[in-house]
């Protein structure tokens, strides 16, 4: 069991120096670091059980398929799905949207349909939108964000949520603004029109509880290296009445029952969404990862990023000419800012030289970016190991950068 | 720390806190338009050819102080001069960016030798100058610094 006492030591990459200053890694909204119990996953398994999954039945192949299932099953219970099957593997939050978009959008959407999202929306839950919407002839449309406080508009709900919105597709929480959205009742005021929910949870799932059937959401895309687990994997919550009616969105080996020349019928979900050898270690690795944050405790982690995220808000409030953005109270664990005459990568260059590891630019969120009237910002986003020393760090840094420019 | 003192020169902070030629030039008979994709940097450069002679020069935009620095003193260097002087001059700023090593006879552009060491900036500082190359060349589409080689 981890114990927050020394959270720090079962990270190894951050016990180094930056030039001659430690490390101060503040970019974990971009990826966080890894615990030694998921690298150790890793290389366990790739020293003792390595073997392909699914057709084998050898020694090996079998303890393979146990923990790539046994993994399967911990991601479930970690979102609090019905059923193993209703979680797919994939690359990560991207590739799950895309697999949404893919299927369930060409299969159901059609010209006079409208596909709902925000004015927050990350690239990766934009874009994908963007192409179904060509491919089936189906709108977009847009519920707004407030300005500079970043919260979603809420009172245009009823204006915008008719009938004709198929699909809703948000993020919980905003990797530019740190603003939480409130899943639960956008997916019962979704489920009154009969649209179907997409939550996109690269930024929730290793910092809250997430429970995906309190929630209410249809679908939840999420990505393992933003909670201490390996690149290249992460998964897809689906709910099976859903998986089930959905046609698969690549062919290959491991996601058919029977193959002719001329036509194959389909697995179930969850094969029938992963086709070819699936990402084995990494998603072993990454139930690894879930047991860590389950040891740290998820309400835990929740109260402790959110209290460094509206620390290090009043701290920088206090800067001359500084632009916060996002909720000052109630966020997420980040912030974001700007400042009128300096800009954002001048910012992260110079606070390189002090080991501070930041985010500068507009985070994959370029139409917010235009409609807020910047370029850029500067972000700086906490997770488990991070310390209120860390915030003291990166405020000194700003001083010093203020200083030489101004 | 040295890296940094080096990046940010005096005369790139100068250039970014007070930039020279800054603006939509009225009389300009050439416009092209620069943009970074990855960082967001844009840059605008207006020229006023007289014949082969950059009789005027100004820009606009938004960035990075390399990149704005940059473009702000391009301006200062390039007015009076000919398209190929100015094709030279290029030359030579890419050379001094990219190496690290300044021409003798070069003077205020040798502030941008520091960015060698940040080979992520080196787009930054030469954003300007496609915009201007590209102005000079009557090229109305938009540079951009990312699908070139540096
Ligand atoms: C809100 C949000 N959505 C989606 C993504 C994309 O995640 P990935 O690159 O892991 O697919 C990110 C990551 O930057 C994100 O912050």
């Amino acid at each position: 069991m981890p114990s927050w006492s020394n959270v720090r030591s079962d990270f190894p990459a951050l016990h180094q120096n930056v030039g001659n200053k430690p490390l101060v890694y503040l970019d974990n909204a971009a990826t966080t670091q890894r615990p030694q119990a998921v690298i150790e996953s890793l290389d366990h398994f790739y020293r003792c059980d390595n073997a392909n999954v699914h057709r084998g039945l050898h020694a090996l192949s079998m303890r393979a398929t146990d923990a790539y299932e046994g993994a399967r099953t911990r991601v479930a219970r970690f979102l609090n799905a019905a059923a193993p099957e209703e979680i797919i593997f994939t690359r990560g939050t991207t590739e799950s949207v895309n697999l949404v978009a893919a299927s369930w959008a060409t299969a159901n959407l059609r010209a006079g349909d409208v596909i709902m999202l925000t004015e927050m929306e990350h690239h990766s839950n934009l874009v994908p939108w963007q192409l179904a919407a060509k491919r089936t002839g189906a709108t977009l449309r847009f519920l707004p964000v407030t300005g500079d406080e970043g919260q979603l508009d809420l009172s245009q709900l009823d204006r915008l949520l008719t009938p004709e919105v198929k699909l809703f597709a948000f993020t919980h929480v905003s990797n530019t603004l740190g603003t939480i959205n409130p899943v639960a009742d956008l997916c019962a005021r979704a489920r009154k029109v009969g649209a179907i929910t997409v939550v996109d949870g690269a930024q929730s799932i290793g910092h809250l509880p997430v429970d995906v059937r309190a929630l209410g959401c249809d679908f939840f895309a999420f990505s393992g290296h933003k909670m201490g687990g390996p690149t290249g994997i992460g998964g897809l919550y689906g709910r099976r009445e859903l998986l089930d009616a959905m046609p698969p969105w690549q062919g290959g080996g491991g996601m058919i029952n029977h193959v002719d020349f001329l036509e194959s019928r389909w697995k179930p979900s969850p094969e029938r969404f992963e086709a070819g050898t699936p990402n084995i270690a990494d998603a072993i690795a990454l139930g690894a990862a879930c047991d860590y944050l389950d040891g740290l405790g998820r309400d835990r982690i929740a109260a402790h990023d959110r209290e460094l995220a509206e620390l290090a808000h009043a701290r920088l409030s206090a800067l001359p000419g500084i632009r916060l953005l996002g909720p000052a109270r109630g966020r997420s664990s980040l912030v974001s800012f700007a400042f009128t005459d300096i800009h954002a990568h001048d910012i992260v260059t110079f606070a390189d030289e002090d080991g501070v590891a930041l985010r500068g630019g507009h985070h994959c969120n370029q139409p917010l970016m235009r409609k807020l009237g910047l370029t850029g910002t500067t972000r700086a986003s906490f997770y488990v190991y991070n310390e209120t020393s860390d915030i003291e760090a990166l405020v000194a840094s700003m001083e010093r950068i203020l200083k030489f420019f101004r | 720390m040295s890296d940094l003192a080096d990046l940010y020169q005096q005369v790139i902070l100068d250039h970014n806190k007070r930039p020279r030629n800054r603006g939509r030039l009225p009389t300009a008979n050439r416009v092209a338009h620069g943009d970074n994709p990855t960082c967001g940097d844009q840059c605008s450069v207006y020229l006023r050819l007289d014949g082969d002679r950059i009789a005027d020069i100004s820009f606009d935009g938004s960035g990075c102080a390399i990149s704005q620095a940059s473009a702000s003193l391009m301006t200062t260097q390039l007015k009076g001069r000919t398209a190929a002087e100015a094709s030279k001059l290029y030359d030579e700023f890419r050379q001094i960016v990219t190496t690290g090593q300044a021409p003798e006879e070069i003077s205020d552009l040798a502030a941008f030798a520091g960015v060698h060491a940040f080979p992520a900036r080196i787009k930054c500082a030469t954003l300007g100058w496609h915009a201007a190359l590209n102005a000079l060349k009557g090229d109305p589409v938009a540079a951009t610094t990312e699908s070139h080689k540096d």
